[in-house]
């Protein structure tokens, strides 16, 4: 497809000043592999693009937004009742957190499933699992900012637990609520974490994050690589990037659609004084933990049943985040029957509890 | 032990406890006063307390002492100087004699200015008028006298939140007489009454909700002329307070029926000592009902009755509906502030209507709740609208999906073209 | 064998480039309408302006106005002072109203009456109205919470 001239008249020009030509030729030359599981090559870009509409998405809330425990509430409630689309703005940026973990898990499994980790893409991995812990961080702090009652209680359930935490848990949990109590302070630091700190962080580890993806280009499953021919290859641009783009704007139809079908709720504003109501649930995404924690008995022998469910979950991610360097044999080019089942473990595990944290009846 | 060497040590012992008096924000006793200093000293269990309180009592704040009430000579520490009859001692003073004992200054007009001219001086008038002071003057020993309630050497100031007079504090100091069978036996009149009202919504206001205007003993029955206001008595008491209820029964036809049957008004349906709150349930046909304590099945009361908790119900119902579209709008995320405002109506005209249940006019009610419902159904409606905005979102929604599925239908066009260029020309059409 | 090929291409081009045209406009649409700010300007929440002058409140006068969803008491007292309440009764939250003629505020459901600082004078009312601050910008008057 020829480029309109004014399109090739300004690239002309950056290309006298920036030389954009080494640009223009890795694009150029870009490829991805073609196999049974290209399909899963998708799942990256699209967290990638799930982000950047919470990138927008929350700088447009962040103009009407207040961060104060007074007026937070009111705040979110004028945004969704008075300011023209603000109703979609905000639903969007809910349910399109959602979608951007959901897409995260996908792509970590993916992942993981194709040993994409191991040598020579180790530190892409970890960045990676350093990316997972900022967005769930993101979920987390976002979450509280509408001060309604449900995030208010979750904040609370979710502190209490950082508090579980050896040695240092009770200065964790004072850090993170700004006090020993979830208050004002905790909302006025929690957006201090969402707006700027995250953001920043994250900007950061993405960045190196994409640029390894490009310097070493795409993992292709261990099978393929044992079978000596190179695999066929699409190139990046446009094919690749087009389906990309459905793949996008597919996402994009679906917000839209949920956030008129399923508005997300305003809920009742935050009343630290009242008991806590029945039914308080974090996310989805952290109900697996939650639900674990439920079925904990509360003492296993001297140590405190939290203490065991915390350390559990340390660990699993301790082992996720170290799993290229564990995995001896696919830094060796081979299949890992026993990574595999671990994997296969896990994602039962997460899948069940999750599931039961919604249907199993009253709380553990 | 020589007396002086006596009063030394029992300065020394009476200095602790000094300290304590003026930790508990009490007055310094007067070292000078020797009923004061010989008392304390004693360490009696009969004649030490009165020492001891008095620190508290307001009397001494205004520098009246033991004498004062008791007569004697206060300066000398010679007992028997300091309370002979000579000097006008007259030691612990008879039951019968109590009330003139403190009438002596506290119905003295002139002697009483100098204090605090805003105080009244009638009350030792008002006691003998009062079932308490005929008792007394007939010789009752276990009747209550000033002392009773308001205690005896530590009385304390009216807004005192500690006196036994303080509106919370009154019906615990009834109580002690009232409240007591074996205390009251002989007297022939009930004494579940405290229980009763302690779980009245007057007790509830007055303790748990802070409002000190709620009603306690003192202020139906009088405190200094305390009797139980009578039969034609009480719609005045209850009225003083409940203005509205009071005048439309006056104007209904229960009047001149509850005077003909000797029934008390208010009392009849809202009990007088354990008056609950009040509910809807309480007008109507139905067993939980009031009306039906009188009107038969089949009379026209009953039905009327019927009718009431008719029009009730339906307005209340209707308000109901409509906050709950209202919050269903809400939850939603729609703007529906100004119809809850005029929601209120509604529930104002409701609230108009339980008070005018005191008229027991069906027509009147109606006439109420007919205009609350006509609130209410607006209000409806404006709910939902709000709900109909919603879908007109849904409908916006579909243009924007229709416009996006078109570009996706474009780009799969675009991507199967590009592949189908691509494997004829393998090499070229890469953009370059 | 050219021919339709291009002219598919040419389709297929339209259809994108008119289709990307519309989706830009469906997404730039809302969002330039979200950043123009809505006529209340602000969350009613903390404070509101009133939609009379204060020439237009006489002496002696009350009117209601609406807070969020909850009623709130203009007065202008004999003295020519402008003062507001919440105008929900603390009895049992009827709405109050101005009474020229007592120069009080008055619950019309069971006889409540309160003096114009807010006070409950007398009847059944617990408690005092709460007061609100009010501030006269030129021709505006703003009443705010938090007296």
């Amino acid at each position: 497809m020829a480029p309109p001239r004014l399109v090739q008249a300004l690239t002309a020009w950056l290309d006298e000043r920036v030389n954009l030509g080494e640009i223009q030729e890795f694009i150029r030359h870009k490829v991805v592999p073609v196999h049974r599981h290209t399909v899963w090559y998708y799942f990256g870009g699209m967290t990638l693009f799930l982000f950047a509409i919470q990138v927008c998405t929350g700088i447009l809330l962040l103009l009407y937004y207040r961060p104060s425990a007074e007026e937070a509430y009111e705040s979110v409630q004028f945004i969704v009742t008075e300011v023209q689309f603000g109703w979609l703005i905000r639903s969007i940026h809910s349910w399109s957190a959602n979608l951007m973990i959901a897409t995260l898990m996908i792509h970590l499994f993916s992942v993981y499933f194709t040993q994409a980790y191991r040598k020579p893409r180790e530190l892409t991995w970890v960045s990676g699992m350093f990316l997972l812990g900022l967005a769930l961080f993101f979920g987390f702090s976002g979450y509280l900012l509408p001060w309604n009652t449900l995030a208010y209680f979750a904040t609370k359930v979710g502190t209490d637990v950082a508090g579980q935490v050896p040695v240092m848990g009770h200065l964790l949990t004072r850090i993170l609520r700004g006090g020993e109590d979830v208050t004002g302070a905790t909302l006025s630091r929690f957006y201090g974490i969402h707006v700027a700190i995250l953001p920043l962080l994250t900007t950061g580890i993405l960045g190196l994050h994409l640029f390894l993806v490009q310097k070493q280009g795409m993992s292709v499953p261990v099978e393929l690589e044992q079978g000596g021919h190179p695999p066929k290859t699409m190139p990046f641009f446009p094919n690749f990037l087009l389906r990309d783009l459905v793949g996008w704007l597919t996402a994009l139809a679906v917000l839209a659609a949920l956030a008129a079908y399923f508005p997300w709720e305003l809920g009742s504003k935050a009343d630290p004084y009242a008991p806590a109501p029945a039914g308080i649930r974090p996310e989805w995404y952290f109900m697996f933990m939650f639900q674990t924690l439920k079925y904990i008995p509360a003492k296993l022998g001297p140590i405190d049943g939290e203490l065991v469910g915390v350390m559990g979950f340390g660990l699993g991610g301790l082992f996720l985040l170290l799993v290229p360097f564990l995995d001896r044999r696919s830094g060796r080019g081979e299949r890992s029957p026993l990574f595999f089942w671990i994997g296969v473990g896990l994602v039962l595990y997460i899948a069940v509890l999750s599931v039961l944290g919604y249907v199993a009846p009253g709380g553990g | 032990m020589p007396w002086k060497w006596r009063l030394l040590l029992a300065s020394m012992l009476a200095a602790p406890l000094l300290t304590l008096a003026a930790v508990a924000g009490a007055q310094k006793l007067p070292e000078d006063n020797a009923c004061i200093q010989c008392h304390q000293g004693l360490g009696d269990a009969r004649v030490t307390p009165p020492a001891e309180k008095f620190a508290q009592d307001i009397h001494l704040a205004k520098g009246i002492l033991c004498q004062d009430c008791h007569g004697g000579d206060p300066t000398s520490f010679d007992p028997q100087q300091a309370m002979s009859r000579a000097k006008g001692f007259i030691g612990r003073p008879t039951h019968q004699a109590i009330p003139r004992l403190c009438g002596k200054c506290h119905s003295d007009a002139d002697y009483m200015k100098r204090f605090n001219p805003s105080l009244r001086v009638d009350q030792l008038q008002e006691y003998f008028t009062s079932v308490h002071g005929k008792l007394l003057k007939k010789g009752d020993q276990k009747v209550a006298t000033c002392i009773s309630c308001h205690d005896v050497h530590r009385i304390r100031a009216i807004k005192d939140q500690q006196a036994w007079t303080y509106p919370v504090r009154v019906v615990d100091t009834c109580g002690r007489c009232h409240g007591d069978p074996k205390y009251m036996a002989g007297y022939n009149i009930p004494t579940d009454v405290v229980a009763k009202y302690k779980q009245s919504v007057h007790y509830e206001a007055l303790t748990k909700k802070g409002d000190l205007s709620a009603p306690t003993c003192n202020v139906c029955h009088g405190n200094h002329g305390a009797a139980p206001p009578g039969v034609g008595s009480v719609a005045n008491v209850c009225g003083t307070c409940h203005s509205v209820p009071a005048d439309l029964f006056a104007k209904s036809p229960h009047r001149k029926a509850f005077a003909a049957m000797g029934l008390a008004p208010c009392v009849t349906c809202h009990s007088n000592h354990d008056v609950m709150k009040t509910s809807d349930a309480m007008v109507g046909t139905t067993d939980k009902a009031v009306c039906v304590n009188c009107h038969p099945a089949d009379s026209a009361g009953f039905k009327q009755a019927g009718a009431m908790r008719a029009s009730l119900d339906g307005l209340r119902e209707s308000i109901q509906g409509a906050t709950a579209i209202l919050d269903q709008a809400e939850n939603a995320g729609m703007e529906i502030s100004q119809a809850r405002f005029e929601l209120r109506g509604a529930t104002d005209t409701l609230l108009k209507a339980r008070a005018a249940i005191h008229l027991v006019d069906p027509a009147t009610i109606q006439s109420l709740t007919e205009e609350g419902n006509k609130i209410a159904a607006t209000t409806r409606t404006k709910g939902a609208k709000a709900l109909e905005d919603l879908a007109f979102r849904h409908r916006g929604l579909w243009v924007s999906v229709g416009v996006i599925l078109l570009v996706i239908v474009g780009l799969v066009l675009k991507i199967r073209e590009m592949n189908q260029r691509q494997e004829r020309e393998p090499a070229s059409d890469r953009r370059g | 064998m050219e021919n339709p090929a291009s002219a598919r291409r040419g389709f297929v081009n339209l259809l994108l480039g008119g289709g990307i045209g519309a989706m830009m406009v469906s997404v730039f649409y809302p969002v330039i309408r979200y950043l123009i700010p809505p006529q209340s300007g602000e969350p009613t929440t903390a404070n509101v302006t009133l939609p009379w002058k204060p020439s237009e409140i006489r002496t002696n006068s009350g009117r209601i106005f609406r807070f969020g969803s909850q009623p709130g008491i203009l007065v202008r007292t004999p003295g020519g002072e402008l003062r507001a309440f919440s105008a929900v009764c603390t009895h049992l939250n009827c709405t109050v109203q101005y009474r020229d003629e007592k120069q009080d505020i008055w619950c019309a459901c069971h006889n409540g009456v309160y003096d114009l600082n807010g006070k409950n004078v007398s009847g059944p009312p617990p408690r005092p109205l709460e007061p609100y601050k009010t501030y006269v910008k030129g021709e505006q008057i703003v009443v705010s919470k938090g007296a």
